[in-house]
């Protein structure tokens, strides 16, 4: 690599990072609006037109307010957990392609940072890093609300990775690739000749079960038990205040746009859509980010829409229902896959024929397991 | 030195620290950060020898997963505090295993590779050539691996169970 390919590689690294930055903006002042919108009120209207400028407002404020450690916290944990909140969430986007690429001084410049062969285990990587923010923050305030608000969020987060990994598991499967381009480069083309071939059709389950877990992942109602205002004052980050309160603040909103991205890059065809010729390097952008917009503005419906849900509620759904879901799921998708290259084009109807088959068996061990038994502890622990 | 071998001794420099600082600390769940970050200098040197997969697998596992279990569990415990109660008094044991574990892994990692005179030829695609050793050559052993997990989580669902009907 020359002295331009590393310039090249920082100007992606800089642009990606203020795109982040802008998108952070956007959405926490869309998110406002759209929740406004749904309950009959205004919203934010002061800060610039519409109000768009009040996450910049709110932004300058906290940045200017003092940023104080209580007495009983555990000083380093607690100063270094805001920082594990942002930055696993900027880095889990370093391999999501938010665009196709230019070409630049004789080179094909990708829209994005590195394409790592293991592209989706990295996100993962990173996404369960943020599980330590929250922890942290909750533990190392020296209070008892962001304690409990801590004790939750981590079982909570470990549940719901399950799932959302057993979704993955089974796109990958599907699509026979870890490297993010590459699950893109799988999704060109139409069935039918109009339906784009995107991932979310032949797998619409994962792609169901993918946004319930985000949902947990990233604490958004109606999982955000580990914040539970209601409950628990503000959850794990009671105690934060200042710059400190808006690392944590933006850390959430940057891991929703890092699943809603994961979500489009594997489900919805990354950065693919039709466009006019002119400008093509733009298209794909505007694609991905409204792309992106729609899954975020799903989030926020169900926000305006679901009530919380009760702690033992949240553990039975995950664990009761989502895993066997997903578990379930990534047998069908293997059998799918496999079974047309084992016994020619009988396979495929064997295939659907084992699905059935064993989907009727679960359905029935469901049955069996649900029956009420002596229901001396149910719904323990926090 | 390559510039691989400076990123080892920094690695493991770090780990090492790491490691010590993780059985002295008073506190535990400053000792179970300083495991998180053994665990990632861990990683890291697989990912300096070019195991992509298992690098990454060992950070998401260890450090995504399974501290964060051990956090779960010391905050339910309420964290004891201090060398009395973390302390078990057998040192002398566990140097003891200590030292015999690293006599072990040093004899066998020369027996396999004489003080660096064989070469290790890289694998590029290691995901895939994981996957393929581990589903195709070694399903059995797999199998067996896993079975022993889920015997020892089914035997720890009933001895936690066993204390609460008491």
């Amino acid at each position: 690599m020359g002295w331009l390919d590393w310039m090249l590689l920082l100007a992606r690294i800089v642009l990606t990072f203020f795109m982040l930055l802008f998108a952070l903006v956007i959405v926490i002042w869309l998110e406002r609006k759209f929740i406004a919108d749904m309950q009959t009120r205004p919203g934010p209207l002061r800060a610039g037109p519409r109000g768009v400028l009040i996450t910049l407002a709110d932004g300058m404020k906290l940045f200017f307010k003092e940023s104080f450690v209580p007495t009983l916290a555990d000083r380093p944990v607690y100063l270094i957990a805001p920082i594990l909140a942002v930055v696993p969430a900027f880095l889990a986007f370093s391999v999501i392609p938010w665009g196709t690429h230019v070409t630049l001084f004789g080179r094909e410049i990708p829209f994005q940072i590195a394409d790592l062969n293991i592209g989706i285990l990295w996100v993962l990587a990173m996404t369960s890093m943020t599980v330590y923010a929250v922890v942290l923050a909750g533990w190392s305030s020296g209070s008892n609300y962001p304690l409990l608000g801590s004790v939750r969020s981590s079982a909570q987060m470990i549940s719901y990775e399950v799932g959302m990994g057993l979704a993955l598991i089974s796109v990958l499967m599907f699509t026979g690739h870890l490297k993010m381009s590459e699950i893109v480069a799988g999704q060109g083309g139409y069935y039918w000749g109009f339906v784009p071939r995107w991932n979310f059709i032949p797998q619409f389950p994962a792609f169901l079960l993918y946004l319930i877990a985000g949902l947990a992942e990233t604490n958004r109602p109606p999982f955000d038990l580990p914040e539970a205002e209601s409950e628990l004052v503000a959850g794990f980050h009671t105690e934060y205040s200042g710059w400190r309160f808006a690392m944590l603040y933006l850390g959430e909103y940057l891991n929703t746009i890092t699943v809603a991205a994961i979500a489009t890059t594997l489900f919805l065809g990354g950065w693919r859509g039709p466009h006019p010729s002119f400008l093509p390097w733009l298209w794909p952008i505007a694609w991905f980010a409204l792309k992106i917009l729609v899954i975020f503005y799903v989030y926020v419906w169900i926000r305006g829409t679901m009530p919380r849900i009760r702690y033992d509620r949240l553990m039975a759904f995950g664990w009761k229902l989502l895993i066997p879901l997903g578990l379930f799921w990534v047998l069908a998708t293997g059998t799918i896959v496999l079974l047309p290259g084992l016994y020619g084009s009988r396979g495929r109807l064997v295939a659907v024929g084992l699905i059935v088959g064993i989907g009727m068996l679960l359905l029935l061990a469901a049955d069996v397991l649900e029956r009420p038994r002596s229901r001396s502890r149910e719904g323990a622990s926090p | 030195m390559t510039g691989q071998e400076y990123a080892f001794v920094v690695l493991a420099l770090v780990g090492t620290v790491g490691a010590v600082r993780l059985v002295t600390a008073k506190n535990v769940v400053h000792a179970a950060l300083y495991l998180v970050v053994t665990l990632a200098m861990v990683g890291s040197i697989y990912l300096v020898l070019g195991a992509e997969f298992v690098g990454w697998v060992q950070i998401l596992i260890y450090v995504g997963a399974i501290v964060i279990l051990f956090l779960f569990g010391l905050m339910l415990t309420k964290a004891p505090i201090g060398r009395e109660s973390l302390d078990n008094q057998q040192r002398g044991l566990a140097l003891l295993v200590a030292l015999a574990v690293l006599a072990g892994l040093v004899f066998l990692i020369q027996d396999a590779f004489h003080w660096g005179d064989r070469k290790m030829n890289l694998v590029h695609n290691t995901t895939g050539e994981v996957g393929r050793s581990i589903f195709q050559h070694y399903v059995l052993p797999f199998e067996a691996v896993s079975f022993i997990l889920l015997a020892a989580l089914i035997g720890a669902v009933v001895l936690a169970r066993r204390e609460e009907r008491e």
